[in-house]
């Protein structure tokens, strides 16, 4: 029940463009709502949105009273990309998980912050810009959390020398 | 003669909580301002135990990972490892024989009971009552004998493997989990009379540190955390895994939302643990404990796959991006802990320092688990 009335919310978001089945897309794929096979992936929806579309996506499951469970990065370093990938899930008993990604250049990574909607979202954040300097703009407190303090190298990029 | 030592009446000043400190269970630091005893703002230091796992992750094969995820919460680590195994199965399409999956249950119950004693022990002791922690860990101490004699290790268990489990259990260990658990219900009827009515104790909880529903969701708190707060949320019921929908159990709720709500969720989980391993010990079919067309090494399908399960602190999450190799190509461990920590900064505020302390015992920290 939740999963398609919060597929047709975020399917509005890129008005236009035919809903994509669950096949498993071309990497880099195009932007649009899947749905997945729970039982081999894990999740039920996932969303790829361009990075200024990201604040509209996480209202929408707001909203929708979802959770945050996490936020990570992935850095694609032959396709010159980085994705970072926003989990949501329910407390109620309709499950329903819900990944938001989005993927930016690597050379300029940055997406709006989204703490102003989920304040746990400051860590994660924060933790993203840890591994992989990605710039979360509009971010009350972009420092190192689990790196030292005055950390300047990120660890889970692909190019990444100790 | 000098002039009085004295504060100007709208001063502030700021006091270190850690990084070693005996109420922060490990190497944590609190950065709070203080107006008197009074915390106006407060500020959590992270990253003093963190060892990078996901890189490692990306660095080993899946298999080599194993170890690694017991040294996330050391106090519950069975549930960490068996989250990854899941995971991997998954995507691999790993069958699991029946047989496997109860065992499973039942040490990640064992260990969930073993965890939740020794928080409450270290949580009674921070309120300053020093002997249930004594009767806790004597109690812990026959989990930790049973496990070791079937995973050989006490508390950094790699006991499950893709598709099944290292060895089988034994007869001792099915009768010493079968003695454990009416000793156990004795003990919890002690623990109740001896710490729940203990006026001291709940002047020190009840009605202390309120954390809303609504706040919970915005920081994604899960676990005991969550449950004390009117939640009902468990990986084990609302995304039901392994043999968990085969048992009768209860998920305990509280809607007090304060420090003596969360005690009082863990206190009765134990319940229901024992309520698993007795069902578990009793349905146990026989069979093999593991799978028999299993590859040899583990290639996942190229992918994103996540897997969610209820660990004794709350939902544990493990995300793999494969790329087809035989290590993950990025692997997100999301730690219940870390999210429940998170929501300290903003629900302390205007609280007293004692206050928050107690506060603080009752999330249940682990902080190995939160720096990763």
């Amino acid at each position: 029940m939740i999963l398609e009335t919060t597929q047709q919310a975020l399917q509005a978001l890129f008005a236009g463009s035919v809903p994509a089945d669950g096949a498993e897309p071309d990497t880099p794929r195009a932007n649009g709502v899947l749905t997945r096979d729970y039982k081999t992936h894990g999740y039920h929806l996932d969303a790829q949105v361009d990075a200024d579309q990201l604040l509209a996506a996480v209202t929408v499951l707001d909203q929708a009273e979802f959770f945050i469970e996490s936020i990570t990065g992935v850095d694609w370093i032959k396709e010159k990309q980085m994705e970072v990938i926003y989990d949501f899930s329910r407390y109620d008993f309709d499950a329903c998980r819900v990944v938001i990604r989005t993927r930016i250049p690597r050379e300029k990574p940055e997406v709006p912050s989204i703490t102003k909607i989920y304040a746990g979202a400051n860590w994660h954040e924060r933790e993203t810009h840890d591994f992989f300097g990605i710039k979360f703009a509009g971010h009350p407190h972009l420092v190192p959390l689990l790196l030292p303090e005055d950390a300047d190298f990120h660890p889970l990029l692909k190019d990444f020398k100790a | 003669m000098s002039a009085p030592i004295q504060l100007r009446p709208d001063e502030t000043f700021i006091l270190n909580v850690g990084p070693q400190h005996p109420a922060t269970h490990g190497v944590l630091r609190v950065k709070m301002q203080m107006d008197g005893e009074y915390i106006v703002k407060s500020e959590t230091v992270l990253g003093y135990v963190h060892r990078m796992h996901e890189k490692m992750g990306e660095n080993r094969t899946y298999a080599q990972f194993l170890p690694n995820l017991s040294r996330l919460d050391y106090l519950g680590a069975l549930g960490y490892t068996h989250g990854h195994v899941l995971a991997i199965e998954r995507a691999a399409g790993i069958e699991v024989p029946e047989r496997a999956e109860y065992i499973r249950a039942i040490t990640v119950e064992l260990n969930r009971v073993a965890s939740h004693l020794f928080w409450f022990g270290a949580f009674v002791m921070d309120l300053g009552g020093f002997s249930p922690l004594m009767y806790a860990i004597q109690d812990r101490e026959h989990i930790l004998d049973m496990l070791e004699a079937v995973t050989g290790a006490r508390l950094t268990y790699c006991y499950y493997r893709f598709g099944g489990l290292y060895n089988d259990v034994d007869d001792n260990f099915i009768e010493a989990a079968k003695r454990f658990i009416p000793r156990m219900r004795k003990s919890l009827k002690k623990y109740d009379a001896l710490v729940t009515g203990n006026i001291i104790f709940r002047k020190r909880l009840e009605g202390i540190a309120p954390v809303s529903a609504e706040m919970c969701r915005k920081y994604g708190a899960t676990g005991p955390v969550a449950r004390g707060s009117g939640i009902n949320f468990d990986v084990r019921k609302n995304e039901p895994y392994s043999v968990y929908p085969e048992f009768d159990f209860d998920i305990p709720v509280y809607h007090e939302c304060d420090s003596l709500a969360r005690y009082r969720v863990r206190m009765d989980e134990m319940e229901q643990s024992l309520r698993i391993i007795e069902q578990g010990l009793e349905k146990l079919p026989d069979g093999p404990f593991m799978a028999e067309k299993k590859p040899k090494t583990i290639k996942l399908p190229v992918g994103d796959y996540y897997q969610a399960v209820e660990t004794a602190r709350g939902s544990f999450g493990i995300r793999i991006v494969s790329d087809g190799d035989k290590n993950a190509y990025r692997l997100k461990l999301r730690s219940p802990t870390y999210s429940n920590m998170h929501l300290f900064d903003e629900a302390c505020e205007g609280m007293l320092i004692m206050d928050a302390l107690a506060f603080m015992g009752s999330l249940d920290l682990v902080i190995p688990e939160i720096d990763r």
